[in-house]
């Protein structure tokens, strides 16, 4: 995945290297603790805190009762007043009942008080569909915080990514919100050992390419280089950018890339109007780089929808390699 | 039948109403078995919460309602859906993810409804369900339906704040609404025991100025007698109840449970007290039925599950092109 690691670097999967990070940093850090449901004995709904209660005890691997809102608010509380907590929702979509927690309090709380306190929070949000959980546990919500100065709000696609930036997130001083693909839970990838960091707000070139430009984010990254390997098959020759970061997003790297290659497709899971395509498009849009633009940009979102239960509905509503693979190929050929 | 040790559903229902009852327990035992052995035969996209061990209190709670009084129900909702008389065909359709599913397949086990029996539908939040039940009150009582609600909830939900905010406004409005926590002394792997303040969740109730009563939920005849209790005393127009169901799921909590938070013993000492076998035992004692009729029943039921999965199979797939149909009312999208 990354050039840079070594060849003989073991592998985790992305739930593994989490648990990683969670670890290096309960053990490094006496103000770390996690909280959420059902994260303790039962290991977390995806097993991603698995059995870390067992060396760290359930002080600081916190059992919440099912009260988000109220969770949520004791995490802001903590982080505000000396501890560093990594709050788990169980699925992202029950950051629905912790919204006021998260958009009037964590985001604002630091502006409203002329800086005189940080909230060094970091909330984990397993999210996307995939799963068979029909519409009210396979939302991809990130784009909803995107929107709320006040917050980061990131979105690593490899287990690599996934423990650099949690270490990261408990670097910043700020709100960081990390939505995690669920289905990426279970993708294996080299993760080097100990403590490192990625940053965040950077994106990461994850395929060199000239003919034109994907921006894509989460899962949908791989979707993205799987549609690559195709069109290169038929001599398009892609190039593909992990946005890793939502907000901040690393508007540098994608204006260069649309400027070398003058065409642009974006895709995501979140519902394709006024998501995050929307601003990626508004980006190149408002800037010089629209003057290289080859053709009209492209977007490849979520359906204006609900996740449906039905599994070929299910996949119907989100983008697909093919679907990636018709538009780069209509865009490459001009058709678009 | 008057003597006061007879137990309540005996002085209360006639024998072809209690022997329905039973059926209903029997048909949600076997539907939830039929549910888990197609999940694990892979028939199955997503999970599944089963509610074997609970099933006197989904039948027990809906005696006295009429297809015109509404549910909410909760992600453990099939028992209450087939307590409300809903179709097994249809319910097996709708988890197999079918158009002749209640949902047409969009929403699957989790989010069963079956509005025209009054099953306003299962939740896949916890907690959700809550205020949609004042909500189906207050229209009872401003449209002067009669209905009543009764709101299904675990013991989980009583930590959410739309419980509290609930009982509050359904209180303060007086509304026909009976709460009835199914309280299986789990929400996930959290025990009552760390998650609660109050030893009974039906304590509650005096915060919200309502009456509470904590029953024995495997006891068909208990809880039939404190939900008919609130709900003639919601009809009479006198507001709201909080009755606490205390039983037990049999089941992991889905199919991700590693049942680490509780032990075998535990399981099988409530497994002892079966609700099926009590309410049987209770029939067969007071001569409602005899133990052949009993056996005969439990075969019919099965049946009807075979039937039911039969048709759920049969059923067409709604197609992609139509994955966005239902959205709008108008059936257009944005
Ligand atoms: C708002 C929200 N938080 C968390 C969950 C995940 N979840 C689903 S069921 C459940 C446990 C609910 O416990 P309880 O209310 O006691 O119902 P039971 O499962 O025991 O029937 C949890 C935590 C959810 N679906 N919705
Ligand atoms: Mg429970």
């Amino acid at each position: 995945m990354n050039m840079q690691n070594a060849p003989d670097i073991r592998e985790l999967s992305y739930a593994e290297a989490i648990r990683e990070a969670m670890d290096i940093a309960l053990g490094s850090d006496e103000r770390v603790v996690l909280m959420g449901e059902d994260i303790g004995v039962y290991g977390g709904a995806f097993q991603v805190t698995g059995d870390l209660i067992d060396k760290y005890g359930p002080d600081r691997v916190m059992d919440t009762p099912i009260s988000e809102l109220g969770g949520a608010g004791v995490a802001v509380g903590a982080a505000m007043t000396g501890l560093r907590p990594i709050f788990e929702f169980q699925f992202s979509d029950f950051a629905t009942l912790a919204m006021e927690q998260i958009v009037n309090q964590a985001a604002k709380i630091r502006f409203m008080l002329g800086g005189a306190v940080s909230v060094p929070l970091v909330m984990r949000f397993p999210a996307g569909s995939g799963t068979g959980a029909a519409a009210q546990h396979s939302q991809s919500i990130e784009a909803w915080l995107g929107h709320v100065p006040g917050l980061k709000v990131i979105q690593p696609s490899t287990p690599e990514d996934a423990k650099g930036m949690l270490l990261a997130a408990l670097e910043d001083p700020d709100p960081v919100m990390i939505f995690e693909h669920k289905i990426l839970y279970k993708m294996r990838g080299p993760v080097p050992e100990g403590h490192y960091t990625i940053p965040i707000g950077k994106a990461a070139v994850r395929r060199e390419g000239k003919d034109l430009t994907i921006v894509a984010t989460s899962l949908m990254v791989h979707k993205a280089l799987a549609a690559a390997d195709d069109l290169a098959q038929n001599g398009i020759d892609a190039e593909v950018i992990d946005l890793r970061t939502i907000r901040p997003m690393d508007r540098d790297t994608v204006l260069a890339s649309v400027r070398k290659t003058g065409r642009l497709i974006c895709v995501y899971e979140g519902v394709k109007t006024l998501g995050v395509g929307a601003e990626i498009s508004a980006m190149v849009a408002e800037s010089d780089a629209f003057d290289y633009l080859d053709a009209p940009i492209f977007r490849l979102g979520g359906a204006e929808s609900p996740i449906p239960y039905n599994p070929e509905l299910e996949k119907a509503v989100v983008p697909q390699v093919p679907d990636i693979l018709n538009a780069a190929t209509e865009l490459a050929q001009g058709r678009l | 039948m008057s003597d006061p040790n007879t137990p309540y559903a005996i002085r209360t229902y006639d024998a072809e109403t209690l022997k329905d009852a039973l059926r209903k327990m029997f048909l949600i035992r076997k539907f939830e078995e039929g549910a888990e052995d197609s999940y694990t035969r892979g028939l199955i996209h997503g999970t599944m919460h089963l509610s074997i061990g609970q099933e006197a209190s989904a039948v027990g709670s809906c005696m006295s309602l009429s297809d015109a009084d509404k549910i909410t129900s909760t992600h453990r909702g099939h028992g209450h859906c087939v307590a409300k008389g809903a179709d097994l065909g249809r319910m097996f359709a709708e988890f197999f993810g079918k158009e002749d599913g209640y949902c047409r397949g969009r929403g699957g086990s989790m989010h069963i409804a079956d509005v025209e029996k009054g099953n306003l539908g299962a939740n896949g939040i916890v907690g959700g369900g809550l205020p949609i039940a004042v909500g189906a009150a207050l229209s009872a009582k401003r449209l002067n339906t009669g209905a009543v609600t009764v709101c299904f909830f675990g013991d989980g939900a009583n930590n959410e704040g739309a419980f509290h905010e609930a009982l509050n406004m359904a209180a303060v409005w007086k509304l026909p609404v009976v709460f009835v926590c199914e309280n299986n002394r789990y929400g996930m792997s959290t025990s009552t025991e760390k998650s609660t303040a109050v030893k009974h969740i039906a304590d509650r109730a005096s915060a919200y100025n309502m009456p509470g009563t904590t029953v024995d939920g495997n006891d068909f005849s208990a809880v039939a007698e404190a939900v008919d209790t609130a709900v003639a005393h919601a009809r009479a127009g006198n507001g709201p109840s909080l009755v606490e169901n205390l039983t037990y799921r049999w089941r992991g909590h889905s199919k991700s449970d590693r049942n680490r938070y509780r032990t075998k013993e535990e399981i099988s000492d409530w497994m002892a007290r079966d609700p099926i076998l009590h309410m049987s035992a209770l029939l067969v004692e007071h001569k409602v039925m005899s133990e052949a009729d009993v056996a005969a029943l439990e075969t019919e039921t099965a049946q009807v599950i075979q039937d039911a999965i039969a048709f759920a199979n049969a059923s067409p797939a709604p197609t992609a092109a139509e994955a966005t149909r239902f959205v709008y009312t108008d059936g257009e999208a944005a």
